[in-house]
């Protein structure tokens, strides 16, 4: 409410100082304001604020503004009326028209134009009318956003009036709550009120279910029936919204811990190998985007909304090389012995945490949302955040790409060959080493890449890899290893699940809830959702 | 039964030897502490019993980890939970000990339950006012989650990396469960402020020297049932779980009530350890339950030597001496070292300390020893080391 106040005052005050018509009523306008400063009460005020909406010009809308927020001040010496949004001794004084500073003055200097709440009321009548009028559609959008969520049955002519002309759908939406909420508190026919319930109810949102709820109770007779007919199925609506929004938090969910897994199922898939080191990864990416971002600030801020893309390829490669020296490092020495592989590999982890620890500092790395990746957009009544859509759209491309880098290219038919049977694959010809290091290298590129994306809705920090570990573990045993689909269902599913469980539980509890659904899921199917069929023995 | 075939063959030389070791510890570090003046060379100060009394908790905890994978090959990534519970179990006996003399002066309630509104105690906090409750408690829960978690696992023949996965799952459920204040645990804080423990004041240098006492002797009970399950038959079948399960199975024996007997015991003897490091470290909460924290467990068999008896003992004690060390000398280094300290155990030392040193002598004099007689030794040197590959 106040923010939009402070908002419409903006936009009109950069509309006055634009608008030339402005410049040929001033004087007019000018007289009108300046009686403030000389009426003996409140009715005499209210008089004036009257006045001032009579000339429909929509640059008064600031002083009227101000006026109901306690802001307009008088001087004592030559009774000229400023507006004064600041506290303090000194306070600096506005034109009231134009919005231009116009000096200084001492608090002893002034004198407030005092008003009271009828007064606000129908300086707040004024602005809706005044604002409605306006060229611009976002001030009337929110003009009429006040006056959904305060009907006024005085508003009312003015409502019908400005609905006639509206062009602007959006608009036109919220003004034709407003004449509907307002109707149902007016003393109208009843045939309108019958129509200002059905509108009500084909518009659905949780402001028509309040007031339509505040009607039912006074109502009687056919209109009562109606209007809870009305509530059951907004309830109704709101309640599939509802189960929506929760469908698209999960699937985002889903698509974060499908980008975290993906690369630790296809090193476990091809190796037999969990990497714990593998967080670390996702957290080497981020740092990485980190530190790009940090180049471009200081060196060509210009590029900035590309720094995500710069940062891919170089995320991959750092990630990628760090996965190399591991694996030539440390994990060949381990095959054939994967406990001993968790515990090397949680080593690593530690090193390579303390390791960014000591260079980067403890504490969060700030990295920034490129300008196309920042705000929301809605569908119905889903909010839906760019950064969010990116990051499944990135998911399932990622998805995409390894799929076919799987089925189609040789080194992932190699792939695939060494992870069904792995001394059969070595006695046709495949050199299982190299396969290993360059799965190993494309798992923790992949990680690194995660780790751009995770930058971006997570905080950049040492523990960045930590936190999603233990859920890319139970992304992988849950979907199975060696086959992709799985680790998508997977992911998709226990994302889901989780966000459908959070209502009802709490975050906490519900992930509780998943950990012991996949221990016991682990019980019933111990190779996953997906998993290999062969016919070895295992152990 | 197990007991008299132990006492005629499997009390070797140096399992007593360690024994004995830890008894006489348990009576001259007290000593040591409380009946030589400041002044004296040999006093060791309050604090360092304190501490000396926590590496004994976590030797024990070690034991424990080592009785399930160095002997049965299961991996546990969540003995700190068995630990944790223990400690909680007796963190309750120890907040109910308050009595009255709490910050809020509520007879009944803890401190925390007053600040949270609670009105009365909580069912499951009944009894914990009793000593003996509490201790039966200490051995009842962790064991009983431990049958529960290994029935469902180990029948339906979940092994390898996905057994270690889901008991880390299983300890980062505690961890998150037990962070919730509605819980009843004490939530972020968890359990602390304790006053006396069987009516001895904690703070007192001799009550303190006495809970160092307990923890030696619970120490050398662990080693004895130790050494007594795995020199039986019975540890035998173990070993034989581990390194061939299936060809155990085919041989008409039942793996899986194998491995839930000694991961049973196992944990009870966890539990144990947690419930004798709360009174000393005067606090629990639900960090311990962090997976973090049971890797640094396995690490520390790994570094002494798993399968073998006194192995995890050793590790427990050098590891803990060397982080208390790191942490005051170079507290940013620690982290390298730990992490180094996993690589170059799996990388070059895959028997441990204890290993290494025994094949080495086993080398050195090959011809004194008939390989008949040396039970210890076949274990260790059979392929300890070696896991059979998953998924093939």
């Amino acid at each position: 409410m106040y923010r939009n106040s402070i908002l419409a005052l903006l936009t009109v005050w950069c509309l006055s100082l634009f608008a030339p018509v402005a410049n040929a009523q001033e004087p007019d306008l000018q007289a009108i304001i300046q009686k403030l400063a000389t009426s003996k009460n409140f009715n005499q005020t209210k008089a004036v604020v009257a006045e001032l909406a009579a000339t429909g010009d929509a640059s008064v809308a600031g002083v009227l503004n101000a006026l109901s927020e306690g802001a307009v001040y008088f001087r004592k010496s030559d009774r000229q009326v400023f507006v004064v949004p600041g506290r303090g001794n000194t306070l600096e004084l506005f034109d009231p028209l134009t919005g231009e500073a116009a000096g200084e003055a001492g608090k002893r200097e002034l004198t407030k134009v005092r008003v009271n709440n009828s007064l606000r009321r129908s300086i707040r009548d004024a602005i809706g009318g005044l604002t409605l009028a306006s060229e611009d559609p976002t001030v009337r959008l929110n003009a009429a956003n006040t006056l959904a969520a305060n009907p006024d049955v005085d508003a009312l002519p003015a409502i019908e009036a400005a609905l006639e002309k509206e062009t602007d759908e959006a608009v036109a939406m919220r003004l034709r709550q407003a004449q509907a909420a307002a109707t149902l508190i007016s003393d109208r026919t009843l045939e309108e009120k019958t129509t200002a319930v059905t509108v009500m109810t084909s518009l659905g949102n949780r402001e028509a279910l309040a007031f339509l709820t505040r009607f039912e109770a006074q109502a009687e007779g056919e209109l009562k029936t109606l209007a809870a007919s009305g509530i059951t199925k907004i309830e109704k609506s709101l309640k599939l919204w509802g189960m929506g929004q929760n469908i698209w938090y999960g699937v985002s969910l889903g698509s974060v811990l499908l980008l975290a897994a993906i690369g630790l199922a296809i090193t476990f898939g091809v190796m037999g190998v969990i990497n714990m080191a593998h967080g670390e990864m996702v957290m080497l990416g981020a740092y990485t985007t980190y530190l790009v971002q940090e180049i471009i600030r200081n060196a060509m801020p210009e590029l900035m909304d590309w720094s995500l893309l710069i940062a891919l390829p170089l995320a991959f490669m750092v990630s990628a090389l760090v996965g190399l020296v591991l694996e030539r490092g440390v994990i060949r020495f381990l095959y054939g012995r994967p406990l001993e592989t968790l515990l090397a590999t949680w080593g690593v982890s530690l090193i390579l945490q303390q390791a960014v620890r000591t260079l980067f500092g403890p504490s969060n790395q700030e990295v920034s949302n490129p300008s196309w990746m920042s705000g929301a957009f809605e569908v119905g009544l889903i909010t839906i955040t760019w950064n969010r859509l990116y990051i499944l759209i990135f998911a399932l491309c990622v998805f995409a790409i390894l799929l076919w880098a799987f089925n189609k290219t040789s080194l992932g038919l190699q792939m695939r060959a060494v992870t069904q049977n792995r001394r059969m694959a070595s006695a046709m010809g495949i050199r299982t080493p190299w396969v290993d290091a360059l799965t190993f290298m494309l798992g923790s590129g992949i990680a690194g890449i995660a780790g751009v994306a995770l930058s971006q809705i997570d905080n950049v920090s040492p523990n960045l890899g930590q936190s999603y570990i233990i859920d890319s573990f139970m992304v992988v045993v849950f979907g199975g290893v060696g086959n992709l689909w799985g680790t998508l269902v997977g992911a998709l599913s226990l994302g889901v699940f989780n966000k459908f469980l959070e209502p009802y539980a709490g975050a906490v509890l519900a992930k509780i809830l998943v950990l012991v659904f996949i221990i016991l899921f682990i019980q019933k199917k111990p190779r996953g959702l997906f998993a290999l069929k062969g016919r070895a023995i295992e152990t | 039964m197990i007991f008299t075939h132990f006492l005629k063959k499997g009390l070797t030389w140096p399992i007593t030897l360690t024994i004995l070791v830890i008894l006489a510890s348990a009576f001259a570090v007290p000593f040591l502490n409380l009946y030589l003046d400041t002044a004296h060379p040999l006093h060791i100060p309050n604090h360092l019993v304190g501490l000396y009394g926590k590496y004994l908790t976590y030797a024990l905890l070690a034991l424990a980890l080592d009785l399930v994978w160095g002997y049965c090959g299961i991996l546990s990534l969540g003995h700190g939970a068995f630990f944790a519970l223990g400690g909680y179990a007796m963190g309750m006996y120890l907040m109910r000990q308050i009595g009255p003399r709490g910050v809020y002066g509520d007879p009944i309630l803890p401190d925390f339950m007053v600040f949270l509104n609670w009105q009365e105690l909580p069912w499951f906090w009944y009894g914990f006012d009793n000593f003996w409750f509490a201790a039966l408690m200490i051995v009842l829960v962790p064991g009983a989650l431990a049958f529960v978690f290994g029935w469902f696992a180990f029948r339906s023949r979940v092994t390898g990396v996905y057994l270690s996965i889901i008991t880390q799952a299983m300890t980062y459920a505690l961890l998150l469960a037990f962070f919730r204040n509605d819980m009843g645990f004490g939530g972020n804080n968890g359990l602390t402020d304790f006053k006396d423990i069987l009516g001895y004041d904690i703070q007192a240098s001799a009550t303190r020297a006495g809970l160092f006492s307990a923890s030696a002797i619970a120490l050398a009970l662990g080693v004895l049932i130790t050494a007594a399950i795995t020199s039986s038959q019975f540890g035998k079948l173990m070993i034989a779980v581990r390194d061939a399960e299936s060809r155990t199975r085919f041989l008409g024996y039942r793996p899986e009530m194998v491995k839930l007997f000694a991961f049973v015991v196992s944990a009870i003897m966890a539990g144990i350890a947690g419930a004798l490091y709360v009174p000393q470290v005067g606090i629990i909460n639900p960090g311990e339950f962090a997976p973090a924290n049971s890797i640094e467990v396995v690490v520390w068999t790994a570094v002494g030597g798993r399968g073998t008896i006194i192995g995890p003992i050793i590790g427990a004690l050098v590891v803990n001496a060397g982080k208390s060390w790191f942490t005051g000398a170079f507290p940013e280094y620690w982290l390298f070292a730990l992490g180094g300290l996993f690589i170059l155990v799996t990388l070059l030392l895959p028997k441990g300390i204890v290993g290494t040193v025994r094949d080495g002598w086993a080398k050195l004099r090959p011809a004194k020893q008939p390989p008949a007689q040396d039970d210890q030794n076949k274990t260790t040197a059979s392929k300890s080391g070696s896991q059979p590959q998953a998924a093939e």
